[in-house]
């Protein structure tokens, strides 16, 4: 994709990367992603951010044409993730900057990054300005939001804020503007990128949203680092579902996630998802078999209840079980009521483990239930009054 | 009693408060929190905090 100017002077010069379905390792990226990265020129020109160093090409074609034979002076470096500052030592040896502005933090992980000697490096602790002509850069700490080096850059004259992995999504598309784009999909994206990406920064996204609001700065246009550009009406639509999503409301929803050698596990499953869709709560099932951990964290994300089941295997739990308890603890789901369900065949530690998971979380967790070997219709009726227990507590929480 | 601040993040623990989400009770002196404490907003461990300046 060519450059779009976004602004007067301000430019769109990133790379869709429309072949990635794997972010990061962790989480998966059906639609592709984008690596945004921006060029202002002015009377001095800023390169805000790079692009994933698999791009590098791309970079050098898009600040060509924009600048022509012009040099690029300052380097703005709002994380240092190889995904946004991947180019960062071949730009430096190719464009050889005046200036490299980073955060505190950002400068301790750009050494340990790229263990450099002589780069012209800036730290812009929050509060920081930089004139580039008739534009500013106004620079603000987002320490974890993701990462400690987090930092967002605001240029007040053109009331534009890039936010580097804040509000990112991830969709490689040939559209630059979420008003351009499908909402559904977008509103998608953006759920499945926070619930695996931003969710354990909950109360940073709080804290963040409320400084700047302090600040009285007026926004109206957000550019994030991957994916689509907010702007106009949707600068207030994003902040507000950031805020939502921050909030980590619980709704009317359970999600069941198991996995299961013989099946014992999985009718344990279908019998208290019956008992909660019968006390009126929306419930999902997913086999670890069947989908990743990233897919299923997003319906865990807005849950009130999360119900996890395996059979004992070898005096633990199955293997993608232990995978998604690890990867769902990491990004510290708030709020939420537990409970857990599994069969054994001579020893039965797997509801045991599983609620010692789900109570490391901080969970509200229930009685578990379990079965040996095949559940009976009286075993698949524990099941199902576990599904009723779940639905009752389910409205209680709503109700506080 | 002193407040000390975690150098990842700059959470700040104050002793008066606690961090009772994680069952340290107010009153408790950082030296007295468990050794496997982390800090509660980006997970790093008690090693490293630095006593606020």
């Amino acid at each position: 994709m060519k450059p779009v100017e976004i602004k007067e002077d301000i430019w769109w010069i990133g790379a869709v990367d429309w072949n990635r379905r794997s972010f990061h390792g962790y989480s998966v990226s059906p639609l592709g992603t984008t690596y945004n990265n921006y060029l202002i020129v002015d009377d001095k020109v800023a390169l805000v951010d790079t692009v994933d160093k698999h791009f590098w090409g791309r970079l050098k074609c898009n600040v060509a044409q924009v600048l022509g034979d012009r040099k690029v002076d300052y380097f703005v470096i709002n994380h240092l993730e190889p995904d946004h500052a991947g180019c960062l030592a071949d730009a430096v040896e190719h464009y050889k900057p005046e200036k490299i502005y980073v955060s505190p933090m950002g400068e301790k992980a750009m050494k340990a990054h790229f263990h450099y000697k002589d780069w012209p490096v800036e730290v812009v602790p929050t509060g920081s300005t930089v004139s580039l002509g008739k534009y500013s850069l106004n620079f603000v700490e987002t320490r974890m939001l993701h990462w400690p080096d987090s930092m967002l850059t605001y240029v007040p004259e053109a009331k534009l804020a890039f936010t580097n992995d804040a509000f990112g999504q991830n969709i490689a598309s040939s559209e630059r503007f979420a008003d351009e784009y499908d909402p559904w999909v977008l509103e998608q994206s953006m759920r499945h990128y926070y619930a695996n990406i931003v969710l354990p920064y909950s109360p940073m996204v709080i804290k963040t949203l409320d400084a700047i609001e302090d600040m009285g700065i007026e926004i109206d246009m957000i550019c994030p680092d991957h994916g689509l550009i907010f702007r106009g009406d949707d600068v207030a639509w994003v902040i507000e579902k950031y805020r939502e999503y921050a909030a980590q409301k619980p709704k009317n929803k359970a999600v069941i996630v198991y996995d299961s050698m013989w099946k014992s596990t999985e009718h344990m499953a279908e019998a208290v998802a019956t008992g909660l869709a019968d006390k009126g709560v929306s419930v999902k099932i997913y086999s670890m078999k069947a989908d990743h951990h990233s897919i299923i964290m997003t319906e865990i994300f807005d849950a009130a209840a999360v119900v996890v089941g395996s059979p004992t295997h070898n005096n633990g739990i199955l293997p993608l079980m232990a995978d998604m308890l690890t990867y769902m603890k990491g990004l510290r789901p708030q709020n939420k009521i537990g409970a857990a369900i599994g069969s054994f065949g001579w020893s039965g530690e797997c509801v045991k483990i599983l609620t010692e998971w789900l109570e490391k979380m901080s969970m509200d967790v229930v009685d578990p239930v379990k079965q040996k070997f095949v559940p009976d219709h009286e075993g698949l009726g524990q099941c199902y009054e576990l599904g009723l227990l779940l639905g009752d507590k389910i409205q209680e929480k709503l109700a506080e | 009693m002193e407040k000390y601040v975690c150098t990842v993040c700059g959470y700040v623990y104050d002793p008066e408060v606690g961090d009772p989400d994680n069952d340290v009770a107010p009153g408790t002196k950082f030296a007295d929190i468990p050794d496997d404490w982390t800090c509660p907003i980006c997970g790093a461990g008690k090693e490293e905090f630095e006593a606020e300046s």
